[in-house]
C-alpha cells in the first residue's frame, strides 16, 4: 500500500506457452494500481530466459495473408462448441495478444478480463507491408459477469511487435 | 482412408492404373471414369485404409510416383460436418458424451436412461421454467428397506456454462455403466440415493444455443418486456440482494424482483427443503476457473462446519489433480473469488445442509464459457 499513490503488488509467476505447454519461463512482475482507478496500472516485469522463436510460424502466416485474393473476413472464433479451425488458429492468437494490451489498459484491482470470443475480423487492406485487421471482441468480465463487445485495430508484421492502433468498448448489443 | 495424387507418365503406367483400379474397385475422384486416365494428366484415387499400403506397394514396384493429397479422409469429413442437432440415433447406448447436446436431446435422453436402467433410475417432475418448460430431475436409488440419505447435484443453472450439464450427463452415465462392477459405486448406492438435475435453467441454455451463446440468466421478462433475465444463482433466499449483485435488469447479476422470485429458483429451493433433512450434500456445477467453492459468498465469516468443508474439498481438488494434473482452488467464494449473496450453495447450508459446494469447472479463462469438446472427456473424468 502506497500512501496517495494506490497499491503495488508483487508478483512471481510462470508463463506457459500455449502451444506447448511444457515449455515455461518464469517471471517476477511489479503492478501499480492507482488511487482511483482512471489510468491504467504500471506495471514493470523481468523473464528469466528466453521466449520460444516463432520466426517461421509467423513467416507461414503472413505469407497465407499476403496471398490472399479477398481480404479474410471471418466471424465467431472460437465457435458454440469451441472449436476453431486450424486456419483460424493464428488470427485467434493474434486477438488474444491484442486483447491482452485492452485488458491491461481497461484493468483495476476489482476486475477480472478474460477473451470470451472473437465476434467478428476483417482484414483491412494496406499498402505497406503491415497486415491490418479489425476486431469486434468480447470480453468476459469476471466480477460483473458482463460479456463487453470491443473493437480493436490491431497492425501486425513478424519483424516487429503486434500494435493496438485503435481501440473502444461497444454498447451491449453491438454484437447481436 | 486415403487420396492419393498421380501422374502417369507413359502409356505402360496407366494401363497399370486403370487395372488396379478395377481390380481393387479404387474409388476414382479425377477423373471420373478410368477410360478417361492420360499421360500426363492428374489422376486422384481415394484409397480404403486397408488396402493404402498395397496399392503403395504396387505403384513403387511399377516406379509411379505418387503424393498423398489427403493423408485422413474421415477428418476431413468431420471437420466440414454441421453439428448434428436432435437425432433419435444419439440417445441411450449410441449417446456421445463427449459432445454438448441441445435441450431436445437432453430430454430424450433423459427417458432413454429411465427406460434402459429402470431398477435404479426414476425421472421426476420438479417444476416448470418461465417459458414453462418442464424441468426433471433424475433420482439413482438402489432398491433397499432402509431410507437413505441423499446427495443432490445440478447443472446448468448458468446458460452459457456447457461443460456443466456434459458433466451431469456424463456422470450419471459413468454411475450406471459401473454401478455393478466398481465396488466404490456400489458401496455408494448401497448408502446414498443420487438426484441429478441436469439442466436447471432450461430456458437459458436453449437461449445460448439458438441465439446468444454467452447468455447467463434465465428469460424471465422485466420492465414490460424491455429487459430479460434473473441471474438464478443471487436469487436464492440467503442474504438475498445484499452484495456482489445488481438491481438493474439489465445486469448480468441482477437478482430478481425478490428472493425466489423465479420459478426455475422456487421449483428447485421446494424440493430441497422438503427433502432437507435427508440431504447430506448440495452440489452445484459451474464453469469456468477450476475451484470449489465452499460457503459463504455473502460473508467471511465461516460456517460453522468449515474445517471439515474445507478437508473434504481439499482432499476432492488432490483427487482431481491426480487424474491429469489439473488444479483447483479450495475456499470460500468470499475469500478466494467476489462477494455474491443469494446463492443456491449458501442457501443450501444455510438450512442446515452440512456439505454444500460451487465447483467451477475448467479452464482457467483460456477458452472460457467456449470449452471445447475435446475437454469434455477430460474434465469430466478427473471431476468424476
Amino acid at each position: 500500500d502506497i500512501n496517495g499513490v494506490g497499491q503495488k503488488y508483487h508478483l512471481e509467476l510462470v508463463l506457459e506457452d500455449v502451444l506447448d505447454k511444457d515449455s515455461t519461463v518464469n517471471c517476477t512482475a511489479e503492478v501499480l494500481y492507482h488511487l482511483g482507478n482512471n489510468i491504467p496500472p504500471d506495471v514493470q516485469f523481468t523473464i528469466e530466459g528466453e521466449l520460444k522463436n516463432a520466426e517461421e510460424a509467423d513467416n507461414i502466416f503472413y505469407n497465407r495473408i499476403k496471398s490472399l485474393e479477398k481480404e479474410l473476413v471471418a466471424e465467431n472464433i472460437p465457435d458454440s462448441h469451441g472449436n476453431v479451425s486450424p486456419e483460424m488458429e493464428p488470427v485467434h492468437l493474434l486477438a488474444w495478444v491484442a486483447s491482452g494490451y485492452v485488458i491491461w489498459q481497461n484493468s483495476t484491482e476489482n476486475t477480472k478480463f478474460q477473451l470470451a470470443q472473437i465476434k467478428r475480423v476483417k482484414q483491412v487492406k494496406r499498402s505497406d507491408e503491415y497486415l491490418e485487421f479489425d476486431y469486434t471482441i468480447l470480453l468476459h468480465e469476471m466480477v460483473s459477469q458482463e460479456i463487453i463487445p470491443w473493437q480493436m485495430t490491431v497492425l501486425w508484421h513478424p519483424r516487429h511487435s503486434v500494435q493496438v492502433t485503435q481501440d473502444s468498448r461497444q454498447p451491449k448489443h453491438a454484437s447481436e | 482412408d486415403q487420396v492419393l495424387h498421380i501422374v502417369p507418365e507413359t502409356f505402360q503406367q496407366v494401363q497399370h492404373l486403370q487395372q488396379l483400379c478395377s481390380t481393387l474397385l479404387l474409388d476414382l475422384w479425377k477423373p471420373q471414369l478410368s477410360e478417361d486416365i492420360w499421360a500426363g494428366e492428374d489422376l486422384h484415387i481415394r484409397v480404403p485404409a486397408p488396402l493404402v499400403q498395397e496399392v503403395k506397394d504396387s505403384l513403387d514396384q511399377h516406379m509411379i510416383f505418387y503424393k498423398v493429397l489427403i493423408p485422413d479422409v474421415q477428418k476431413l469429413v468431420d471437420q466440414s460436418m454441421p453439428r448434428e442437432r436432435s437425432s433419435h440415433r444419439q440417445v441411450s447406448e449410441g449417446y456421445v458424451y463427449t459432445q454438448y447436446h441441445p435441450m431436445e436431446v437432453i430430454y430424450q435422453w433423459m427417458t432413454q436412461i429411465q427406460k434402459n436402467n429402470s431398477e435404479l433410475v426414476t425421472q421426476h417432475y420438479l417444476g416448470k421454467t418461465i417459458e414453462n418448460r418442464t424441468m426433471y430431475y433424475l433420482q439413482i436409488s438402489q432398491p433397499s428397506d432402509k431410507t437413505k440419505k441423499i446427495i443432490w447435484m445440478d447443472c446448468g443453472i448458468h446458460a452459457r456454462e456447457w461443460i456443466s450439464p456434459a458433466f451431469c450427463q456424463w456422470f450419471v452415465k459413468e454411475i450406471l455403466q459401473n454401478y455393478k462392477s466398481d465396488p466404490k459405486i456400489s458401496r455408494f448406492l448401497q448408502n446414498l440415493d443420487l438426484y441429478i438435475l441436469p439442466v436447471l435453467n432450461i430456458d437459458g441454455y436453449i437461449y445460448s444455443w439458438e441465439k446468444d451463446r454467452l447468455w447467463r440468466k434465465n428469460r424471465s421478462s422485466h420492465m414490460n418486456g424491455t429487459c430479460y433475465g434473473t441471474d438464478l444463482n443471487r436469487n436464492f433466499n440467503s442474504s438475498w440482494g445484499s452484495i456482489g449483485v445488481s438491481y438493474n435488469c439489465s445486469s448480468e447479476i441482477f437478482c430478481g424482483s425478490g428472493p425466489e422470485s423465479e420459478p426455475e429458483t422456487r421449483a428447485v429451493a421446494q424440493l430441497i427443503e422438503r427433502k432437507k433433512s435427508d440431504i447430506l450434500c448440495y452440489l452445484t456445477i459451474h464453469s469456468y476457473g477450476q475451484y470449489i467453492l465452499t460457503p459463504y459468498g455473502s460473508t467471511t465469516k465461516p460456517p460453522s462446519n468449515s474445517e471439515e468443508l474445507m478437508h473434504v474439498a481439499k482432499q476432492a481438488a488432490a483427487a482431481l489433480m491426480g487424474k491429469h494434473g489439473t488444479s483447483y482452488e479450495v475456499g470460500s467464494t468470499s475469500s478466494i473469488l467476489y462477494s455474491n449473496s443469494g446463492s443456491s450453495r449458501d442457501w443450501a447450508h444455510m438450512i442446515g445442509i452440512p456439505f454444500s459446494y460451487t465447483f467451477e469447472l475448467r479452464d482457467k479463462g483460456t477458452h472460457g464459457f467456449v470449452l471445447p469438446p475435446d475437454q469434455i472427456q477430460p474434465t469430466c473424468e478427473e471431476t468424476m
